[in-house]
């Protein structure tokens, strides 16, 4: 009997050490929470979209949809973090930037054109082009000038939107074709929002470049002690610079989601605050925010974790100026628990408590 | 108190951390005016007991009697520690390297929301000068060296009026000449009836200035002697535990490849300078060979070594291996060119602190495989077995992230890392720096087999007795600048002395 507590127990402990825990734990609270207050909240209705193809909808379906946009940026943002011990609080107006490229890309000339003036895919590589040389520019002034990460993003966070509205001269370009609305919205025929799966599909790549490259080592190894993987023959400049162009690749993503989500864009709004969302993520996931080890599961779930926080709110109809406020405290409760000294009062707690219940078994 | 004239008692101590009893059942205890120095091997339990004394572990069982306290004290944090009048200087230093001289002696200490910058500065002036302590108090720190940056915390720890002030290390980065100023601040501190706990691996120091040894192995007490009644041989065994012919072992081994090195040169550096202010030097090294730089501290032992691994940037001088000159800029040219060196401060420079024993291990290796060709995780595990096995590296397993070893089994797995690569020529910058004897003898040892399988190895060490043992020739350097080089009978401690003061035949 003993023995099969002991591998239960190693089991929970297994749990306990992982950083999935607080996460997973973060949800549960929720799941619950609703589940009393109004377990409607998970109903899915099965209905048709405009155009007669059917569509799954619900709550849900939302956090499916929005979390995914988060959870891409959450994938670049673990990897900069990782490696410089800061964040990039740019990607918001660097989305901006790059979905109006893309934009630009398909209207051509003219800002209302009736077809699309350009592949598709070609207007996202010239995108992604564009958000990966904005992430180069971070990533120089982080890696060589060394300045800290937040300082030197600081740049594009105030001038990106800028730079998105002046792409464009300026005007809102819109995009009929209603292929363009896929990416952000629902493929025909297909009732699962498509973010879903462009999510899973970058997170498939990141999984399997982590498998099969060095990329998580060296990250980890440069985030926790430069100097050691200087001599270890690593380059730490390269590997920061590296993880600033791998964001820029992962914005391109979320911008494409975005501006198809609206077939146009708002310069001064489209995603909005949504690096402190991405940032969060990351220390949701239980990563530590001044670099080094980090778990990319841990961080993709706490991207949707924060969008089942961001959901749970509007469901109860918090009026989105009040948003921040509730997400804070909640979030601050989080981060709290998280971090190592009060785990470690938590062990102690634990630890006492288990003591005395030994003793009263001896006695 | 149980003995008179007690200032500190700790009774019965215990402390474990997951898989490890660190300190069973410990008691030590330390009189007023009494320099007493705890010894033991790494992983003793010597950092344990000083953390549970500082409040940076709470102990588990056990209790800590303070002399002009009629209660237990209870030492939750290192602020308590300070309150009751314990007072430490870590073998890291643990100051701000940002803030000046004054700033860092006060502060944390004033219970006043204003600061008298003035008195302030005035006040670390006589306290500096009257240590002679070679610092101005509104110097920035980090302008200063490493040894004065020591005496500094040193002298924050006295200003503090402890009772007991602990030493850890604190004269494993100092040079013969910082440490008698050192050993006099302590005899005055000492006449002044403070109790200082002294922790080191110097025996030399051990003997020259402390008057009680406790001794600790495996995490237990093996006893508490006066230093008449523990000669330095009879202290080693039994740090050891166990006999000490492995010392004269050692000797004997080293003597037969004296004088063999007329083999060819397997690396060689023609005014090789780097920027990191060394003179322009030229180096070679035979096959099988072992040869070290000695000198001073300061006078560019490490820098010499850090130019021929592309460590610092290269500035001019050419580099020959087997004859032809190859290209070394950063550390991967090395790396690919056979050379392996590990680095003077292990904390800064070596290990990868969150990662795990294994990653640390493979990470050369790993390195210099590339990028896209990953080990799978049974490879790594098959090498870390290995190396965990060949040089008794303990760590609870290969996960253990190598932050939660001691200062040798890090040293041991920083080792590996670069044995794992297989290099032709190894650079082992103080490699016994901070460690225990056991593991000491292991590293020296190792040094020499390596070399007779036909390994090229640089050998530094502070402790030219640990030279003299392994090397079968000795570059010496002054003041940046190779000065000479000693090989066969020239190789003993007066003539090394006499080349690094710079007799009559140098200058």
């Amino acid at each position: 009997m003993s023995k099969d507590k002991s591998n239960g127990s190693q089991f929970w402990n297994k749990i306990k050490r992982s950083q999935m825990l607080i996460p997973l734990a973060a949800l549960l609270i929720m799941v619950i929470f609703n589940l009393i207050a109004d377990p409607s909240f998970f109903a899915i209705k099965l209905g048709y979209s405009s155009a007669g193809y059917p569509v799954l909808s619900g709550y849900l379906m939302t956090i499916l949809d929005c979390g995914s946009e988060l959870a891409i940026l959450a994938i670049g943002m673990t990897l900069v973090t990782a490696a410089c011990g800061g964040q990039d609080i740019s990607v918001g107006a660097t989305i901006a930037v790059g979905g109006s490229v893309m934009l630009r890309v398909l209207c051509g000339g003219n800002s209302h054109p009736e077809t699309m003036q350009a592949p598709i895919i070609v207007a996202f590589i010239v995108g992604a082009l564009a958000t990966m040389a904005l992430g180069a520019f971070n990533g120089v002034l982080v890696a060589k000038f060394k300045i800290q990460p937040m300082v030197a993003t600081l740049i594009l966070f105030t001038a990106g939107r800028s730079i998105a509205a002046w792409v464009n001269n300026n005007e809102l370009p819109i995009i009929k074709d209603v292929e363009f609305t896929y990416f952000g919205g629902f493929i025909p025929g297909i009732p699962i929002p498509t973010p879903f799966f462009i999510a899973l599909g970058c997170g498939i790549i990141i999984f399997l470049v982590l498998k099969f490259t060095n990329l998580g080592l060296y990250t980890q190894a440069v985030g926790i002690n430069e100097s050691s993987s200087k001599l270890n023959g690593l380059n730490p400049d390269f590997i920061k610079f590296l993880s600033f162009v791998i964001l820029g690749l992962c914005v391109a993503v979320a911008a494409l989601i975005k501006v198809s989500r609206l077939s146009t864009i708002n310069y001064s709004v489209i995603a909005k605050d949504i690096e402190m969302d991405a940032i969060l993520a990351v220390a949701l996931g239980g990563n530590k925010l001044s670099g080094g080890k980090f778990n990319m599961g841990a961080s993709i779930l706490g991207a949707y974790v924060i969008q089942f926080l961001t959901t749970t709110l509007y469901k109860f109809d918090v009026p989105s100026d009040a948003l921040p406020a509730y997400k804070a405290i909640v979030v601050i409760a989080l981060v709290v628990m998280s971090a190592p000294s009060v785990r470690e009062k938590l062990q102690s707690i634990k630890k006492s408590l288990s003591s005395k219940k030994v003793s009263k078994e001896v006695a | 108190m149980n003995r008179e004239n007690a200032v500190l008692e700790m009774h019965g101590i215990s402390k474990s951390f997951p898989g490890v009893k660190a300190l069973q059942n410990v008691d030590f205890t330390l009189c007023k005016g009494e320099i007493h120095a705890l010894m033991g091997e790494n992983g003793a339990g010597k950092s344990t007991l000083i953390k549970v004394l500082t409040g940076v572990y709470s102990k588990d069982e056990g209790e800590i009697l303070m002399d002009g306290f009629d209660k237990p004290v209870m030492i939750h944090s290192p602020q308590d520690a300070q309150n009751v009048g314990i007072s430490t200087v870590y073998q890291e230093i643990t100051l701000c390297p940002n803030l000046s001289v004054a700033e860092n002696m006060f502060i944390g200490r004033g219970k006043e929301v204003l600061t008298d910058w003035k008195k302030m500065n005035e006040d670390a002036g006589k306290i500096l000068e009257s240590l002679e302590i070679p610092a101005k108090p509104t110097q920035q720190l980090s302008s200063c060296s490493i040894a004065v940056q020591q005496m500094v915390a040193i002298a924050r720890a006295v200003d503090m009026d402890c009772k007991v002030l602990i030493l850890d290390e604190p004269t494993s980065s100092l040079d013969d000449l910082e440490v008698a100023k050192l050993f006099k601040l302590m005899r005055d501190l000492k006449a002044r009836g403070v109790g200082i706990i002294f922790v080191t691996h110097f025996l030399d120091q051990v003997y020259e200035v402390c008057d009680k040894i406790t001794v600790l192995r495996d995490g237990k007490l093996v006893g508490e002697y006066t230093i008449a009644e523990l000669p330095r041989v009879l202290l080693v065994s039994k740090m050891l535990g166990k006999d000490l012919d492995d010392l004269s072992d050692i000797r004997s081994e080293s003597q037969e490849y004296k004088g063999d090195g007329a083999g060819k040169a397997v690396f060689e550096a023609e005014g090789l300078v780097s920027d990191a202010g060394i003179k322009p030097f030229d180096f070679y090294i035979n096959k099988g060979e072992v040869n070290g730089f000695t000198g001073l501290l300061g006078s560019g032992r490490s820098e010499c070594v850090r130019a021929i691994f592309g460590a610092d940037r290269v500035l001019g001088g050419t580099v020959k291996k087997d004859g032809k000159v190859i290209k070394i800029e950063k550390p991967i040219d090395a790396m690919k060119n056979g050379i392996a060196y590990l680095p003077e401060d292990r904390k800064r420079d070596g290990i990868v602190g969150d990662l795990s024993v294994r990653d640390n291990i493979i990470l050369a290796l790993q390195v210099l495989k590339g990028f896209f060709k990953p080990f799978t995780k049974a490879q790594a595990s098959k090498f870390a077995d290995e190396y965990i096995k060949l040089l008794d590296i303990k760590t609870a397993s290969q996960d253990t992230p190598i932050s939660a070893l001691s200062g040798g089994n890090q040293q041991k797995v920083i080792l590996a890392r670069w044995l794992l690569t297989h290099p032709e020529y190894l650079i082992l910058d103080e490699p016994t720096r901070g460690i225990d004897v056991g593991t000491k003898i292991d590293i020296q040892k190792l040094v020499l087999k390596l070399a007779s399988e036909g390994m090229s190895v640089t050998f530094i060490s502070s402790e030219t007795d640990e030279m003299l043992r392994t090397c079968s020739r000795l570059v010496v350097m002054r003041d940046r600048k190779v000065v000479g080089q000693l090989t066969g009978d020239d190789l003993n401690q007066n003539m090394i002395m006499n080349t690094i003061a710079g007799g009559e035949d140098n200058e």
